[in-house]
Parts: structure tokens; sequence; C-alpha cells
């Protein structure tokens, strides 16, 4: 299964970045193999607007099906859930914690946005 | 001829000064209408209380996706620079609160599957005050974007001899829009550190859309004198100096016209009136 | 971390005085100035500029004279009335078109569709931001350019670089001078934020704006308090003002009255308390000990801006 986490750099010892549409890094993780690869988000971190929207478009057309991360936002949401992608929030510590955390049933999937949107 | 009264900084009476310009206009025979342009705080009608004879719905265009014709292509996505459309899946998701109706996801679309439709933003309210006319737009609360709600105020405007807008405070998006096509503008400050401060952001916009502008003082007996001072290196004209009454401040915080209850304030903005419509200054 | 945002719905209440003696009463805040627009929390702090960084969001568009063939295109496809034909003529026709960048939407519609690649679509720097030490501590403030837009996500930018600042020299505040209206630049300055104190005055238009920002507030989730200022002009409209906020769940938490000093400290370029022993700085000094108590009941601001949820709706169509 493909799992992607929002991240602070570009490997699995990088903590766990807790915004999702400015998120430095999203590292795609395959969880059978372990392999991962990194993509960033340069693009949405300077977004005018509707950062949410186009990570959350991104994460879905990068073939994950869950999300680690720390917030989400209702348009993100709304986004990832057409999308058909599980989103995890809370998450913390390295990208290879939260995998673990998620791993032993420690992350409850969100069943709506965590936080509130906002203008930027 | 329109005149659009303005200031970088809030709380400078420029809502007292628009509506006893406006006001004393009126009496005088000419045909005049206010217009309120500060969408976010309207606050005209509180002194003016027209008697509002139509309300009509402000609208912004937003997309709207025909999902039989939608081929989740992603165009409109990649084409729409204010991330408001999301192309996932087989669905196509668009969030209208982010949208500034620019028209380019239809524009975009090679099916032909997006066409817009109104969604409303905020209240137009149209009527008299006596002699007056009367505009305002109200922009409902949580919407962010206040222009377009502007721009249907003034498109709204009767067509008379003289046109007051109250504009928003600050500089930016809904101060331009505002003040774009006024003929004249009036920038209203206090004599302090901040009013001055403001007042010079306000100046640097006047110039940035080469308006022809002036500068009234309000509190002018009060503070320090570098807005004097400013005025005088820069050359701007001022125009008006409003003195600082107790009356003033107490009429006001009754929703009294100014002109009506101080009779020494009356004077000061008939002669600013006189000044701005005989078009003397640069 | 607690985040204070003072706010007023109409400018010119005296949010930035209150704010300035804020600072110097709480010693150990981050301070934002999230009144971009007519930023002058400034003037009294004088704060010492140690990082200063461009602001970009966004591009504007911008026709290449040689290029253009003055087709029109642009101008008919351009929503925003930013096309003018009034360009420098280039040998193949006698004027070209030109786009007003302060009208320009950056919405890239000309760019996409103009046929001959005269177009440039470049991100526009809107302003500066700075981060500044003063006497009352660590201060996060911008300038934005002439007739910029965009501040709704500078005022984010702010509160975020604030919030790291705070996390990282572990200071326990950050008190933010918000900006007036109901809109964009007000909705960023609010949300997540741990308490409002909302500073009014007892005018017709003064209770007019607030109604609608403390509606505004509610409806983001963000608990506040009410401060009426220069309280004496109006005792009635004061006392409406106060009914109003306890009937809305918003506790009054002080009077201010009307006073002479509050503008002579400004022109001194200091803070009311530090320039006065009157009646407004002692009314100043006893709003800042009850707004603490309230701050100390509220919820943790946010990492990022975010607040969780009470409630909330979704828009969106498919």
């Amino acid at each position: 299964m493909k799992v992607a986490v929002t991240a602070q750099g570009a490997d699995l010892d990088s903590p766990v970045d807790p915004r999702f549409g400015r998120a430095k890094y999203f590292l795609l993780v395959d969880t059978d193999s372990g392999e991962f690869t990194a993509h960033d988000n340069v693009q949405n971190l300077n977004a005018l607007q509707g950062a949410g929207i186009q990570a959350a478009q991104a994460v879905v057309n990068l073939g994950a099906q869950a999300v680690l991360t720390g917030n989400v936002g209702p348009k993100a949401f709304t986004t990832l859930q057409a999308g058909q992608v599980a989103i995890y929030p809370h998450a913390s510590g390295t990208v290879r914690q939260a995998v673990e955390q998620w791993r032993s049933g420690n992350l409850q999937p969100a069943a709506k946005a965590n936080v509130e949107g906002h203008w930027s | 001829m329109k005149i659009a009264i303005a200031s970088g900084k809030g709380g400078t009476g420029k809502t007292t000064i628009a509506t006893s310009l406006a006001h004393l206009a009126a009496t005088d025979g000419r045909t005049v209408a206010y217009l309120d342009c500060d969408v976010e705080e309207p606050n005209g009608h509180l002194f003016l209380k027209p008697q509002i004879l139509r309300e009509e719905p402000i609208n912004k265009l937003i997309p709207v996706v025909d999902a039989d014709r939608c081929t989740h292509c992603g165009l409109c996505s990649q084409a729409c620079r204010f991330g408001a459309i999301a192309c996932v899946g087989q669905q196509t998701l668009i969030f209208t609160e982010l949208c500034h109706s620019c028209g380019g996801c239809l524009l975009v679309c090679p099916q032909e599957a997006i066409r817009e439709v109104p969604k409303p933003i905020g209240l137009l309210r149209i009527g008299t005050s006596g002699p007056l006319q009367f505009v305002e737009g109200v922009l409902n609360v949580g919407e962010a974007m206040s222009p377009p709600a502007i721009h249907a105020v003034k498109d709204a405007a009767p067509d008379v001899d003289l046109t007051i807008l109250d504009c928003p405070p600050g500089t930016s998006c809904p101060v331009i829009e505002s003040v774009r096509g006024c003929d004249h503008l009036l920038l209203v400050t206090e004599p302090t550190p901040f009013g001055l401060n403001d007042l010079k952001l306000a100046v640097e916009m006047a110039r940035a859309l080469k308006l022809r502008f002036g500068v009234a003082v309000n509190r002018a007996n009060t503070g320090d004198r570098e807005v004097w001072s400013y005025c005088r290196r820069q050359r701007i004209d001022i125009l008006a100096e409003i003195p600082d009454d107790r009356a003033v401040a107490e009429a006001y915080s009754r929703g009294e016209i100014v002109v009506e209850s101080v009779p020494q304030v009356a004077e000061c903005i008939r002669s600013l009136l006189e000044t701005l419509q005989s078009g003397a200054p640069a | 971390m607690k985040e204070l945002v003072v706010i007023s719905g109409k400018g010119g209440t005296g949010k930035t005085s209150i704010v300035a003696s804020f600072a110097s009463l709480a010693k150990e805040a981050v301070i934002v100035d999230c009144d971009v627009d007519a930023a002058d929390l400034h003037l009294v702090l004088q704060p010492q500029i140690q990082r200063r960084e461009d602001f970009t969001a966004g591009s504007k568009a911008r026709i290449m004279p040689g290029h253009c063939t003055a087709c029109g295109k642009c101008e008919e496809l351009c929503r925003f009335d930013a096309i003018y034909y009034d360009g420098p003529g280039n040998g193949k026709v006698p004027k070209t078109f030109r786009i007003d960048t302060i009208a320009c939407e950056g919405c890239g519609v000309c760019f996409d569709f103009c046929d001959d690649k005269a177009i440039e679509f470049e991100p526009a720097v809107c302003g500066q931001w700075f981060v500044s030490q003063t006497r009352c501590g660590p201060m996060v403030h911008a300038r934005l350019g002439v007739a910029a837009e965009n501040s709704g996500k500078l005022v984010t930018h702010l509160r975020r670089t604030a919030q790291e600042l705070a996390a990282r020299q572990k200071r326990e505040m950050i008190l933010c001078d918000g900006s007036p209206g109901i809109g964009c630049p007000v909705i960023a300055s609010l949300t997540g934020a741990s308490l409002a104190l909302f500073v009014v005055e007892p005018t017709a238009s003064g209770r007019h704006d607030f109604l609608r920002v403390a509606q505004l507030t509610m409806r983001l989730g963000v608990p506040g308090i009410l401060a009426v200022n220069k309280a004496d002009l109006n005792e009635e409209v004061t006392s409406d003002l106060e009914e109003f906020a306890r009937q809305n769940g918003i506790a009054v938490v002080g009077r201010i009255p009307y006073d002479p000093a509050v503008t002579q400290a400004q022109i001194a370029r200091k803070a009311v308390v530090e320039a006065s022993s009157g009646p407004a700085a002692e009314a100043i000094r006893d709003l800042w000990t009850q707004t603490q108590t309230y701050l100390h009941r509220s919820a943790p601001a946010a990492a990022g801006g975010f607040v969780q949820l009470a409630g909330q709706q979704q828009e969106s169509t498919t």
C-alpha cells in the first residue's frame, strides 16, 4: 500500500510537516517494500491561495491510498475524500515514526477536517 | 463629477465628511448621489437614514461543471491560478469561495462542460435620503472578496450632477476598486503620527493611479503639525481643516449628519464642497 | 502558546494604541502587526529590523510590445478591465496592447490564450516583511507595496512566522494588532487565535461594525472580550454595546475614558502606559489584567494558524 506523508525534508528521518497544503515535501512510502519517493511541493508552497486543494489533488494523482499529516483543512479534506484517500491527521515525529504509528494502528483516521480553513 | 472620499487610516472622519458633503450638495438643488463603497462595514446609512426603495442581490459568477460532458481531463484545474478547481478520480470539485470569476476554466474546457451561474455574495440597497440618491452594498459576513460588491455599487450609481463615493479605509484592492475612475480624490487624515503615516501610503496610491487629489485634515487643532509640513514639502493642497469639537464627536456618536448639528463645521464643509467642484486644485 | 488578536471592525478606534501598551506591559510577547494595509504599530515600537524578505504572491501579466500583433484577443477575454490599447507601436502595428498591473488580477487568461506568445506571466513581489527587535520584545511586521493585493496571505504568513518565533524562543504569548473590516485580512488575522479583544467606540458606526465583526468571530469559533474606548463619549451607546456583548457570550472587560494623553503619547512615540499615568493609562492597565485572565482560560493557538473545528460547512460541487 502507498502512503503519503507530509515532511519537512526529503528523507524518512525528516520531521513530519504539520501543514498539509504548504508542506515542504510529500514522501510517498510503499509500506510493503519500505521504499519511498520524495516529491517537493514548491508550487503549492508559494501558491496565492488554494494550496490545500492543489496539494490534495497532487496526493491523489501520486496514487496514495492514505495520507499522514498534522492538520487538514476542510477544502483539502473534501478533495482527498473525493479521491478516496484515507486521512490520518495528528501524525508526529519523523516520517519513519509516523509510518510505524500508522502501521501499529495508533493513528485514527479523520471523519472530517480537523482544522478550520484559512485564507492564504 | 465623481468625488471619492478615502483615507489610509480608518476612523479619520471619512464618513462624516462624505455624508456631510452629499447632504449639503443635495439640499443646494443639484442632483447628487451618495455611494457607500465600504461594503465590509457600510456606515453611511446610519447618518443619512435613507428610505430603501429596492434591494437586489450582488452576485459573482462561478463555474458549474456538467458531469455528463466532463471527461476529467484536468485542464480547468491547471488553468485556475486561484487553486479553486480539483480534478480527482471521476470528480471535478469547484471551491467557489476561491473563485475570482476570471472565466479561464470555461475558455479552456475542450468539452464545453463548464458554464457560469451567479452566486450571491451581498446585497445592493438603493434608496433616497431627502433629495439625495443613496446606494450601498453590504457584503455577506464570511465572504472574503469585496471588489465585486464594490463594482456592483458603482454600476448601480444613478446619472447625477455630483457623485460622492465613500470608500473603505486602507490602500489595497477594495480601495483601488472604489476610487478608480473618480474625477477627484479627497484624502482625509488627522494630525497624528498614525494619521500622517497612513496619509503617505494613500498619497502613494493616488499617485500610482494618477488621480487628482487633495487632503482634508480632520481634528485640525489637535495633535502636531507634521501633516502640514509633509503636504507643503510634497506640494499637496490642503482643501479643508476641520476643527475638533466635542459637539462633532457627540453628534457622530448619535448618528446625526454633522453639518445639520454643528453649524461651524457646516461652514468648513460648504467651502470644501465649493473648492472640490470648482476643480481648482491640481 | 496563546495568541491574542486585538480587533475593531471599524478603523481608528484606538486598537493600535492599546496593542502598544499591552506590548509594553507584557514584555515577553511576540508582537505581530496584522494591519498590513495601514500598519502603524512600528511608529510607537520603533523596531530595529533584523531580517527583511520580499513577499511574493501570485503573478502578474505583461505584454512584450515587440511580439504583440494588436489582435485584441487579450482585451476581449480580460474580465478585470486591465488591458488597454495604448502601448507603443512596433513596426508591425502602430499601437500595441498594454496591461495595467494594478488592475491585473493575476488570472493568467491573457497569457494562456495569446496566439502570439506576446505575454509574460511572472511572480509578483507585493511587499516586504520583517522580523525586528523592539524595546518590548520581537516584532513581526510588513509593508505592502503601493496598491498591492493579497494581504490575507501576507497576514497568515506573518502569524506563522510569529508562531515559529514564539516556539523557538519559548515565549508564551503572541500579541496581534488585527486589521479593520470583515474581509480577507481580518479572517486571516482571526482564524485559529486564542482570544479576540474588540476595541470599540460608542458611536453609531462603531456599534454597527462591532456587530458584524463579532458575528464573524463567532463563526470562526474564536472567543471574544469587549473593551469600550472613549466610553464617556456616549454612555447610552456604551451600555448598549456591553449589553449586546453579554447576550452573545462576549465578556465585558473594560471601559477606557477619553483622554488627550493617548494622542500625546503617540506624538512622543510612546505607549500610553509608558507616557502617562492618567485615566486612560490606568484603564488600559486594568484592561490588561482582565485580558490576561481570559487569555489563560482560552485555548492555545493551534500550530500554523489553525483552529479546531466547532462545526463546519463544506462548499463544493461536483
